[in-house]
């Protein structure tokens, strides 16, 4: 499948058009939804952490050590993932799916078009601006966190961008954006997969997303585990 | 022309065609009938490379498919046009992109050069007001009619077509054909149909394969399928009362 996917394109003039198509689809079609997600999600990561902070002499800073430290290291990169396995995933699967079942890519094969590398080659490019998705998760995350720590009246300004500044290491960022690269390639072939070599109508497609969205999230966790023990410990 | 010498394809344990032999004229209307499961899907994905035979050959005037390397098929398939049983058109795309996107993949035509031919084909297929509409947006005849288009455009040498007819009314479903046996004699295209349409093989049949239990059981004209004998083709084409007073009355025509 990978060979076939990485072969010449049939033009590529076409591919261009095709991964500007896919980088609307898949990720200005995601910001939305992970800006939303990722601003009240970092809100309530501060929020908990105040009320779990009942202790006088532990510092009100840590609110903010401790919501950079879950949105940079785990809640952007994995959980986000996890998300779009659901949103990007499902929507790969299904719209190649359903071209297998109208026999859209039958099409495509008989009239010399390399169909893998037609359809699913363009996601993985498109895919390398997903670090930009995660990016913008970090920074929403962490400016949620400071919203709801400030003005939720947890700690001020000061100590919350102290602790934000507290111990920062820069590797945390660069494990964060080898993971996010590794989990955009996840989510374009995974899906892809399911979708390209599903059989049936249009009640498999349905059932190939399922299985697409189970499977991509198995993998984005157990590789997320291995990577966080080669890259941290 | 295309030429298919004893292919054999199994899937697993069955055998679904069991040495099929015959021959594809050009510039002829050649179709494939059969009853369901004998054959005929498998036959046609195996002309158009979908399924490898296990044995035997398939030449395209003279060019054995399987003796072809990767970049000489790829070179072969865009000769070919394709008419699928559920049209198989783009559904992002418009008509007129569905049209013209062989053009777009595999020539170096120029967009103003691609819109032109696009124009002309869709004319040629009769299709009206219909450019910048989606698949989802037209009828399941003007479908037909675009899938028809698309797999002309680049003029192709050989057009197969998957039950052209198969969901449309009896009045769509002529117009089709002799759209398709015009398009057949005026560029001279060798095209081969799969169909279970008797109107079709009674309208358009100039040459016809009979398939059964995955043999070539009879082969023959729409004239000559009014005189067989062959007891399975007599059964199948004539199997309602209609065709059967139709078969008749031809017969007593003949006589006199």
């Amino acid at each position: 499948m990978l060979k076939e996917i990485f072969n010449k394109p049939t033009k590529w003039s076409a591919m261009k058009q095709l991964i500007l198509k896919e980088v609307d689809d898949l990720i200005i079609g995601s910001l939305g939804i992970v800006s939303f997600i990722s601003f009240f999600v970092g809100g309530v990561v501060a929020i908990q952490t105040a009320l779990n902070l009942t202790n006088p002499l532990i510092p009100k800073f840590l609110i903010g050590f401790a919501t950079r430290q879950s949105v940079i290291l785990e809640f952007a990169p994995t959980f986000i993932s996890i998300i779009m396995a659901g949103k990007m995933g499902s929507f790969i699967t299904s719209s190649i799916g359903t071209m297998r079942v109208t026999e859209q890519i039958d099409a495509l094969e008989v009239m010399g078009v390399n169909s893998l590398n037609y359809l699913v080659f363009p996601k993985i490019i498109a895919l390398f601006l997903y670090p930009f998705v995660i990016g913008l998760s970090m920074f929403l995350g962490v400016f949620g966190g400071w919203m709801a720590a400030v003005y939720g009246g947890f700690t001020t300004s000061f100590e919350f961008t102290t602790g934000l500044q507290a111990e920062f290491i820069p590797f945390h960022i660069a494990y964060a954006f080898i993971k996010t690269f590794v989990f955009a390639f996840i989510l374009a072939t995974i899906p892809s997969f399911h979708g390209y070599y599903m059989k049936g109508g249009a009640l498999e497609v349905g059932k190939a997303s399922t299985v697409s969205f189970v499977w991509t999230s198995v993998v984005i966790i157990l590789v997320n585990f291995i990577l966080t023990q080669l890259l941290l410990s | 022309m295309i030429e298919v010498k004893n292919i054999v394809k199994k899937f697993g344990e069955q055998t679904v065609l069991k040495g099929v032999s015959t021959r594809f004229e050009a510039g002829m209307t050649n179709l494939i009938i059969g009853q369901s499961g004998s054959g005929k899907t498998v036959f046609l994905k195996s002309l158009l490379g979908i399924h490898t035979p296990d044995s035997g050959t398939i030449s395209f005037d003279g060019r054995i498919y399987s003796e072809l390397s990767n970049d000489e098929r790829r070179e072969l398939r865009t000769e070919i046009g394709m008419v699928f049983q559920g049209s198989a058109l783009f559904d992002s795309m418009t008509v007129e992109e569905n049209v013209g996107f062989p053009l777009k993949m595999f020539t170096n035509k120029s967009a103003k050069e691609i819109k032109e031919r696009v124009d002309f084909v869709i004319d040629r297929v009769h299709l009206v007001n219909a450019h910048q509409k989606r698949p989802s947006e037209i009828s399941g005849g003007m479908q037909k009619r675009v899938a028809i288009a698309r797999a002309i455009v680049n003029n192709p040498k050989y057009l197969f077509c998957d039950e052209p007819n198969s969901g449309l009314d009896p009045k769509t479903a002529i117009v089709i054909d002799n759209l398709i046996q015009e398009i057949t004699q005026e560029y001279n295209i060798t095209t081969v149909i799969n169909t279970h349409d008797m109107n079709s093989v009674m309208e358009i049949g100039e040459k016809i394969v009979f398939l059964k239990n995955g043999l070539l059981e009879w082969e023959g004209s729409n004239k000559e399928i009014f005189k067989t004998d062959n007891e399975a083709v007599t059964d199948f084409v004539y199997s309602s009362e209609l065709f059967k007073r139709v078969r008749k009355m031809y017969l007593e025509d003949d006589v006199k």
